[in-house]
């Protein structure tokens, strides 16, 4: 198909659509909410469901009810939004329905601001609802990722029976870029365990309660043993620079952009200097970061937040090697000067000249 | 041979087998009133034929497990939110026969808003209110149906009208909307009454298999544990307090005059999606282009003015086209702080390469299209690099000597072709012909995309044209 110049935000509608999502339950928030237009414009014409619900509360319920019924579907929103959605996730995981959930990070704490920011890492990838579950996270970083992710997000959500959350921030959503999207999906495998109103289904239960702690303990157990497969198979990243990279800059969603150019200026001026951007969050590319422990000096994490991936760096190196941190906050994005400096410190500080 | 008189309804299981410990009783105390409740939508959904068919929602409280219980397809779910999961689990399946199970702290406190906001959008689903005026599953507490008076556990004094507030009327409340279609209230309290309830519950059911959209039964109901009545007493507590204050009876009911509704989906095929989709867009022409020094190439793009003068379009037209002509391209609008004060401006990039960072500190090209933007940003040109500004509104001159300057009375030129609003269109001809780095006509392929109001289209290839002009005399 052609290419289309479309906002990152607008690309994951139509990029669901391809992917045979069949509704759309979501309610308004800056710098989301032009994912609910271009859903509100686009589910109805292809014969789908486009409801705004009353609350963020409801959307994410609308959306247990419609992942219970066996179809693709899907909510979007941003921190705040998010946040309240954090019960109906936990359900989503203890019930184990699949589905798909966009954050477009903006500033918090509380209203914070609607400018880009990454302070939702720990929510989102640690778990933000109660209990022990995990969720897939995946961290596009451009319009054609939003789309390719997204559909990427319902394949893995229906693979492991699991919510998926797309975490982006309020530039990527705001973005337009070129975007080639591929043919819509044809038929979607049958799930058997889903309520759908027939004979067929009668005897299916979806349910996240179990009273005995013994048959809690166990479904606890096939969970945690489902995430461990999902570590196993599921991790994705792209190192750029890295394998001979003396300082290797971690980032994700558009730092990863920003850190991109840093690399690229690094090497027009013969600094050994590499990126390691991870596409999944969970599972983490902890491997990849352990074998460069093998080969670089140390390492730089870029966030918008005061600290959160950073963390998940640290625990991969293990005390190995320096991880340094670069951080800009309150819906400021660092810039490619300001990183390049540190980038500077880092090296000249390892290797004195 | 022995005649079976009585069994037990099919819509129940047999055998309670999702129940740990004992498969053959419930779990609800002596004298409970979901008992009598369970059976009578057991035998309604054997009765009515729509076993096959139906779902039911466990809430939180109580009736937590009715999956226990009924032999139809279950789904259990967060406190208070049954109606929003009813209402896309009934989208999902417009043949399904959805029922909301709900208890008064579930339904009326909790997920007050839940009720009302399915009740209004009139979503086709049956919801049974099951009041007992107590939360009993946790404890005996305060709900918003207990009554004036009443002691619980979190009203230990008894409720109070000035710290509580009186209890909740809620089918009442449901019959001021013009969503639902049919609500009914009746009591589980003796024969007589449990007649009633199971009339208004297969009015109830038999109003979601007519297509005739939302119903709703509240039934009030005996809590001897939670009351701490004799469960021999409780109908004469019921009596006594209850039905004082919740009258019996049907609030609404508006069947007779509704349309039956089936909600229904197409398939559409790929090429109809892909169509619907706005994908379906032809091969875009290639137009060659010569740039006319190496560093116009790999451009990052600045556009700034005031907001309404075309800054973001005029960005997209670059951008958009750029696309068509094979380049990578990026643009992003004026975003987070730095839209205040009430400039816009975008970044653009047309790259040969992959692009980095979509925004850079210093950009190669900045086009002006007000004082405030040419002062803001000029200091910030690469040194090497382009200032392109409006000079028909900007009435000083940009200091650097270090980069190329392009006065172009944009605004004039617009305004002699008849629309001041094409002065952006104006300063992209300009900085195509003049760089080289895309032929005009890559841009005309493009302008319908970028121009929103289709009359303006052929008045801004005119635009165009204006500033392609305007470039050779440069």
């Amino acid at each position: 198909m052609a290419k289309e110049f479309i906002k990152g935000n607008e690309a994951i509608v139509k990029a669901a659509l391809l992917a045979g999502c069949r509704s759309y339950y979501g309610y308004p928030i800056t710098p989301a909410s032009e994912i609910a237009h271009a859903a509100a414009k686009y589910f109805p014409r292809v014969s789908r469901t486009f409801l705004q619900a009353e609350s963020e509360i409801a959307s994410i319920q609308m959306v247990y009810g419609a992942s219970a019924s066996g179809e693709r579907t899907m909510t979007a929103s941003s921190g705040p939004g998010i946040s309240l959605k954090q019960e109906g996730l936990s359900y989503l995981a203890g019930s184990e329905l699949p589905c798909v959930v966009v954050n477009i990070m903006r500033g918090g704490p509380g209203l914070g601001n609607i400018s880009p920011a990454q302070g939702d890492y720990n929510q989102i990838v640690k778990g933000g609802g109660h209990g022990d579950y995990k969720v897939i996270v995946l961290a596009p970083n451009g319009a054609q990722e939003m789309c390719d992710l997204t559909m990427l997000a319902f394949d893995l959500a229906d693979k492991w029976r699991n919510p998926v959350i797309l975490l982006a921030d309020g530039f990527i959503g705001q973005m337009m870029e070129p975007v080639e999207f591929p043919a819509p999906v044809g038929d979607l495998p049958a799930k058997p365990w889903a309520l759908t109103g027939e004979k067929i289904s009668r005897n299916n239960l979806i349910n996240s309660i179990y009273l005995d702690n013994d048959e809690l303990e166990a479904h606890v157990g096939h969970l945690a043993e489902k995430y461990a497969r999902i570590t196993e198979a599921e991790v994705r990243f792209e190192a750029y620079h890295a394998d001979d990279a003396e300082l290797v800059l971690v980032g994700y969603g558009i730092v990863s952009r920003i850190i991109r150019t840093v690399v690229d200026q690094a090497r027009e001026a013969g600094l050994k200097v590499g990126l390691l951007r991870p596409i999944t969050l969970f599972p983490f590319p902890t491997r990849k970061i352990g074998e460069l422990c093998e080969s670089a000096a140390g390492f730089l994490a870029v966030e918008m937040s005061t600290g959160q991936m950073v963390d998940d760096v640290r625990l991969a190196v293990n005390g190995r090697l320096p991880v340094h941190f670069f951080s800009r906050t309150g819906g400021n994005v660092p810039t490619v000067e300001e990183i390049f400096d540190v980038v500077r410190q880092h090296l000249s500080a390892a290797q004195p000249v | 041979m022995a005649k079976l008189i009585l069994e037990k309804p099919k819509g129940f299981c047999d055998s309670y087998e999702r129940k740990p410990g004992d498969h053959g009783t419930t779990h609800y105390c002596p004298g409970c009133g979901h008992g009598n409740i369970h059976k009578l939508l057991a035998e309604a959904v054997e009765d009515l034929g729509i076993q096959d068919r139906t779902i039911i929602i466990s809430p939180v409280g109580c009736s937590v497990f009715v999956y226990y219980y009924f032999a139809t397809g279950n789904i259990q779910v967060a406190h208070g939110r049954a109606p929003a999961v009813a209402t896309a689990l009934k989208r999902a399946n417009p043949h399904a026969i959805v029922v909301s199970y709900q208890g008064d702290g579930d339904l009326a406190a909790i997920g007050g808003n839940n009720i009302l906001q399915a009740a209004n959008r009139g979503e086709h689903i049956t919801v049974i209110f099951v009041n007992n005026a107590i939360y009993g599953m946790t404890g005996g507490q305060l709900a918003p149906t207990s009554l004036l008076g009443m002691k619980t556990a979190t009203t230990p004094y008894g409720r109070d009208l000035l710290n509580e507030g009186p209890p909740m009327k809620v089918v009442e409340l449901l019959s001021s909307l013009d969503g639902p279609t049919y609500l009914e209230r009746q009591a589980i309290m003796g024969n007589k009454y449990i007649a009633r309830a199971r009339k208004a519950l297969r009015n109830a059911l038999q109003c979601q298999i007519d297509g005739k959209g939302f119903s709703m039964v509240e039934i009030l109901s005996a809590c001897p544990s939670g009351w701490k009545v004799d469960p021999t007493d409780s109908y004469a507590w019921m009596e006594k307090n209850m039905l004082p204050h919740f009258q019996l009876g049907v609030t609404k009911d508006v069947r007779a005059e509704r349309e039956p509704f089936f909600r229904t989906f197409k398939t559409l095929s790929a090429a109809e999606i892909v169509e619907q989709l706005d994908l379906a867009v032809p091969e875009p022409k290639h137009f060659p282009s010569k740039l006319q020094k190496t560093g116009y190439g790999d451009p990052s793009i600045k556009l700034a003015g005031f907001g309404g003068q075309g800054i973001l379009s005029a960005g997209a037209m670059l951008a958009n086209a750029g696309m068509e002509q094979g380049l990578q391209t990026s643009w992003i609008p004026s975003y987070g702080p730095e839209m205040r004060g009430g400039t816009a401006y975008c970044f653009v990039n047309l790259s040969e390469r992959p692009i980095g960072s979509p925004t850079v500190s210093h950009p190669d090209v900045l086009m002006a299209f007000n004082r405030p933007s040419l002062e803001k940003f000029e200091p910030d040109v690469k040194p090497g690099g382009l200032l392109m500004y409006d000079s028909t509104i900007i009435d000083v001159k940009p200091k650097r000597g270090d980069i190329e300057i392009l006065a172009v009375p944009a605004t004039q030129m617009a305004d002699d072709l008849g629309n001041t609003r094409m002065a952006n269109t104006i300063m992209v001809g300009v900085y195509v012909a003049h760089t080289g780095i895309m032929s005009p006509a890559a841009i005309e392929q493009t302008l319908p995309l970028a121009i929103k109001r289709k009359n303006l289209v052929d008045a801004n290839k005119k635009a165009l044209r204006a500033g392609v002009d305007f470039a050779a005399t440069l």
